[in-house]
């Protein structure tokens, strides 16, 4: 199939990027990467979109140390997160994750924010955010506000941003000293979304831990965050084989979904324990 | 003269060394020529608006909106193509019983399958013919669907085509020796249910034509990307009514074909009729979702069967019942019946024993139809007879390599005739049983296996042997009626420099038949390889051929290669021995000199002979030949087919808490006769075999029960990727055929026939100790899982 795109423009900075989005009648869509947004166009899955392409507009991409958090731009690479000095020291789950992304190609031209914004359920960055408790910071016409990431995945491909904003940069905590942040996915083949995924941040005020692959949005597994708060491995992992309902779908069924999930969660505390390669 | 195999210093010793591809540069440059990159004058696109429903009749169709995007020029109905355009029906005289109804390019009133071309659009680009196709608005009525295989011959199941009668399309029952008696009394007897996915072929370059009718010369013009030329050369002309001489049909580069390409598509067809209602060159280029709900899929069979061995491990007798389903008709022109046939002929393929009853079942349903993929069939066969040993071997506690060595043909016991009437005129299962065992090492495997066990890590061991049908005669297609050649031709041409043309009927896929033929013809002739042009794939060009299928290239086109090329020296040295006046005995070719036979010496470069030949051929001898071209064909005669054999193994690993499988080393040696370019057939073994672990492992085709295809993307339809494939170890055996000066049987398809079954084999050996076994693929992670019991619901 050919795409069938309504217009394109660049933009030249954050400003005008916000300008051509509000002058394109709710057929504005933000190009970043492109790494999924030009597959769905080249599928018409989405036709008649006026494309902001933000990838030259600069002061998005890059990390910043801010003392108490990281700030990632919104632009930067999945390659770059893999690579980053600063997120390997201070969010070595986010670098993890990359090796779980596509393949190299894609994770050349991907960006968080497109991955974020994005939202599939299916996503590694979009659990990591919810592991780590991250805060996404977004642009509109009337400024910027932030938001949890708990507030942000709103459903399958949905977040709260809104048609004339813009996702700008991402604040993630610092780990601390004894920090261990570990992701666990099963996967068809090396660079698949997953079939399950899940993510473990075990810091001093207790666990965190989120999915992918199991529900509409990444989720945090609540009440097995408080089975291993209190210690109790195997609580946890029923609590967690009940408290989700993932999707059947052609690569596996929700049982076998449910039951990894279990799984994953053994391997992700034996690894967070460092007795698990 | 023959040629020397046995003497690796033999002049002009191209055949069997690795020689550079003369294409490869071209490729590599980018400047490679596929179908989508050619333009001519006036071309238009086509596309086409596809059936949503597995079933349905069609009401209307209205076309308003849709010719008033810009672009658009004209919009063709399934009528419109039939007025210029006549049906086919794609049946075999040899397959008896086989039926399916007449086809159109396009449907009629009813839709069979989602994907069915219904409306073509024809625009000024593809994107406005999309534009168009998304405005044209089809009115369909929901018809019941067939899509379960195993109830489609059930009363209650509707009739797809009521006047065939029933949803047979056909069905052959094979029986020889006393099956019934056998298993009766035989000392031990394992049945098992198996399941192999349907798949299709995923090519790199989809499916591709540009079709070019001018009639100002009544002269139609096809580039397309295909594996027979001259078979769709001769379709085109008996359903367009143009005669075969004004068909021309180019392929140039094509990207991967493995059987997908070498079938006639409707669309295909529809596009040649709208270039000659429209007298405009006229292209389509199918998308990837186009690819996954219209080219051909396979693969798609249940089967039951069992084998009765008696106390020490002698195969008694093995019965199968398979079943498969082809979609809603049979493809044509080869039928989709070919590859149940297959399973019938090639089970048990590898063993000595007499008992053997084999039926094959195939029915229509709603459904994209299959047919014949790479190794057609075998991949089937190959996994049923020897997941069927392995089982056995397993019940009487025999290692798996000792109950194969006891009942595989020996190796000097040929020719023989197969319990299932397959001729072999030589093959070599113990000798290549012996060379994978030096190759992999399995004392050391089965020790390593033991070794990671006590860790709680589950290795196994799985072993396939395999026999491969190439060089097919007209046996296999022929005598059933279809206009598909068996025989093949080269014409070899010495230009006037010495530099020498050579163009085959069989055709280069991205394989390597090019660099093969060069190689051949360099030998052949006596020249370096450098200074072979090779054409092929013009039917206006090449001579007469098949192409290429059923690994038939370098057996078939190879050996007419080599005889026109022997033919051309001995017109050469005709020439030569005139002008040197000498005794052509005496005289040879070597690196483009005729030299002295004895000697070496150079008596006169072939750039004088061509000199004297084509510009001054009055000081030549009146009445001397100087036929500086030569056509030969060849034809294998005596057997139906040459078949090859050989045996893989995997060594793998089974993760029990998730189900994955991780491939950790994989061995294939195969006999395919003569190796004519060593690293060539390496490389069709080791894509081969990809492809059957991507058979084994990866890929299935999803469907729902109304018959919608579930899967239709890269992302969901799941190719082997280099990541999960593990090193190939690939090793050989040479036993030529002799029915040919070359000996070289094929090579294309021996990978993937043995495959999954040594896959298959390799993890139940792993869960064995868990009392745990998969006879369903691909083998997936929830499959496994499910086998050991770990998931509850
Ligand atoms: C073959 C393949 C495999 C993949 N596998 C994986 C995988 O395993 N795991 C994984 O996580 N991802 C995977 N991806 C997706 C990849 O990571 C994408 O790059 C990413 O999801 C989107 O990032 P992008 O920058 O390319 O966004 P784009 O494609 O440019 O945009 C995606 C969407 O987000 C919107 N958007 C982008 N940036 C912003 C912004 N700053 N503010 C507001 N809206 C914005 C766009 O409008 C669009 O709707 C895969 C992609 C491909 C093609």
């Amino acid at each position: 199939m050919k795409a069938s795109a309504g217009g394109y423009a660049r933009a030249n900075n954050l400003s005008h990027a916000i300008e051509l989005l509000a002058l394109s009648d709710g057929m504005g869509r933000v190009l970043a990467g492109g790494q999924s947004l030009i597959a769905a166009m080249n599928m018409r899955l989405s036709t008649g979109d006026m494309l902001v392409d933000i990838s030259r507009v600069s002061g998005l991409s890059g990390v910043i140390d801010e003392g108490e958090t990281l700030r990632i731009g919104a632009l930067t690479k999945h390659v770059e997160i893999g690579a980053h000095p600063l997120i390997r020291a201070h969010a070595p789950l986010l670098a993890d994750a990359v090796s779980f992304i596509a393949h190299a190609a894609i994770r050349n031209r991907g960006t968080i924010g497109g991955a974020l914004a994005h939202a599939d359920p299916a996503a590694e960055f979009p659990a990591c955010m919810l592991a780590l408790g991250a805060t996404l910071h977004i642009h509109g016409p009337d400024g910027e506000r932030s938001a949890a990431a708990e507030d942000f995945f709103e459903d399958l491909f949905e977040t709260s941003i809104k048609e004339d904003e813009i996702l700008t940069a991402i604040t993630v905590p610092k780990a601390e000293a004894d920090e261990r942040q570990v992701l666990q996915e099963v996967a068809r083949r090396s660079g698949d979304y997953a079939l399950v995924g899940l993510c473990l941040v075990a810091r001093s005020s207790g666990h965190r831990i989120s999915l992918l692959s199991v529900a509409s949005t990444p989720i945090l597994a609540r009440n097995a965050m408080t089975q291993l708060d209190q210690g109790n491995v195997d609580g946890a992992v029923a609590a967690l084989r009940a408290e989700i309902d993932p999707p059947s779908d052609t690569q596996a069924s929700a049982s076998y979904r449910r039951h990894i999930a279990g799984i994953l969660l053994r391997r992700a505390v034996a690894q967070e324990k460092g007795d698990f390669a | 003269m023959t040629v020397q195999f046995g003497n690796p210093d033999r002049p002009n010793s191209y055949i069997g060394k690795t020689v550079p591809r003369p294409n490869a540069g071209r490729l590599v440059e980018g400047r490679g020529k596929y179908v989508d990159d050619i333009t001519l004058p006036r071309m238009v696109h086509v596309a086409f608006v596809r059936s949503p429903f597995a079933h349905a009749k069609i009401l209307s169709i209205d076309t308003e909106d849709a010719k008033s995007v810009k672009g658009v020029l004209r919009i063709f109905t399934g009528a419109d193509l039939a007025k210029v355009c006549t049906p086919w029906v794609a049946v075999l005289e040899h397959l008896k019983g086989l039926k399916s109804p007449p086809e159109h390019p396009m449907a009629m009133d009813r839709s069979c399958w989602v994907g069915e071309p219904v409306v073509a659009v024809v625009a000024t680009s593809r994107a406005a013919a999309e534009d168009g196709a998304a405005l044209v608005d089809v009115d369909y009525e929901p018809l019941p669907v067939v899509a379960d295989m195993m109830t489609a011959l059930d009363a209650s199941t509707p009739v797809l085509h009521p006047e065939m009668g029933d949803n047979l399309a056909f069905q052959r029952l094979h029986e020889e020796g006393d099956v019934d008696g056998v298993f009766a009394t035989a000392h031990k007897v394992v049945s098992a249910h198996f399941k192999t996915g349907r798949h299709t072929g995923v090519t790199l370059e989809p499916r591709s034509i540009l079709v070019d009718w001018n009639p100002a010369e009544g002269q139609m013009t096809a580039y397309h990307a295909t594996q027979a030329p001259h078979m769709v050369q001769t379709v085109l002309a008996t359903h367009l009514d143009v005669p075969e001489s004004r068909v021309r049909v180019i392929c140039g580069d094509v990207g991967g074909s493995y059987g997908i390409k070498v079938h006639v598509y409707p669309d295909e067809v529809a596009t040649a009729a709208i270039s000659k209602i429209m007298a405009r060159p006229v292209k389509f280029i199918a998308d990837r979702l186009e690819s996954f709900t219209t080219d051909i899929h396979a693969r798609d069979h249940e089967i039951e069967a069992k084998i009765a061995v008696d106390a020490n491990g002698k195969i008694l007798a093995f019965d199968v019942d398979d079943w498969t389903a082809i979609g809603a008709y049979s493809v044509y022109p080869r039928t989709s019946a070919i590859e149940g046939n297959q399973v019938v002929n090639l089970c048990g393929g590898p063993y000595d024993f007499a008992n053997y009853r084999a039926k094959t079942t195939v029915v229509f349903q709603n459904k994209t139809p299959t047919c014949q993929y790479r190794a057609v069939g075998h991949p089937i066969a190959v996994a049923i007879t020897e997941g069927l040993v392995d089982m056995a071997a397993a019940e009487m506690g025999m290692d798996p390599v000792e109950i194969r060595r006891r009942n595989m043909y020996a190796d000097d016991a040929y020719p023989v005739t197969s319990p299932a009437n397959m001729r072999f005129e030589g093959l070599s299962h113990h000798q290549s049983m012996d060379k994978l065992m030096g190759l992999m090492d399995y004392d050391a495997l089965r020790a390593d296996q033991a070794e990671a066990r006590a860790r709680g890590v589950h290795r196994g061991i799985g072993i396939a042997s395999f026999i491969e049908l190439t060089n097919p005669s007209p046996f296999m297609y022929g005598i059933g009626g279809a206009r598909i050649s068996a025989q093949d031709g080269c014409t070899v041409r010495m230009d006037p420099d010495g530099s020498i043309v050579a163009m085959s009927g069989v055709t280069e896929q991205g394989q390597g038949t090019e660099a093969m033929l060069s190689q051949i013809v360099a030998e052949g002739v006596g020249v370096l390889p450098s200074n072979v042009r090779v054409i092929t794939g013009d039917t206006q060009v090449t001579p007469y051929g098949g192409g290429t299928w059923a690994s038939r290239g370098a057996g078939i086109g190879g050996e007419a290669a080599l005889r026109s090329a022997r033919a051309l020296r001995d017109s050469i040295l005709e020439v030569a021995a005139a002008m040197l006046q000498s005794d052509q005995a005496s005289l040879d070719i070597r690196d483009g000199h005729v030299v002295d036979i004895e000697t070496g010496a150079e008596r006169m470069p072939l750039e004088e002979l061509g000199r004297i030949v084509y510009f001054r051929g009055d000081t030549l001898p009146k009445g001397l030949p100087r036929e500086l071209v030569q056509t030969r064909h060849y034809i294998t005669s005596e057997y139906p087919f040459a078949f090859t054999n050989g045996v893989q193994a995997s060594y793998l690993e089974v993760d029990i808490e998730t189900g994955v499988v991780t491939l950790l080393k994989h061995w294939c040696v195969e006999d395919c006769g003569r190796i004519i370019n060593p690293q060539l057939v390496d490389e069709q073994i080791r894509g081969g075999i990809v492809q059957g672990l991507g058979g084994a492992l990866f890929e299935e085709i999803h469907y729902d029960d109304e018959g919608q295809l579930l899967n239709g993307s890269m992302a969901d339809y799941l190719v082997p990727m280099a990541g999960e494939m593990p090193d190939m170890v690939v090793g050989h055996v040479e036993t030529p055929t002799k029915e040919s000066e070359l000996g070289a049987k094929g090579a294309g398809e021996a990978g993937t026939a043995g495959a999954p079954a040594a896959v298959m084999n390799a993890i139940n050996d792993a869960l064995r100790p868990l009392g745990a076994q998969v006879t369903q693929m691909p083998f997936t992670p929830e499959r496994i899982l499910r086998a050991l019991g770990a998931i509850e619901d």
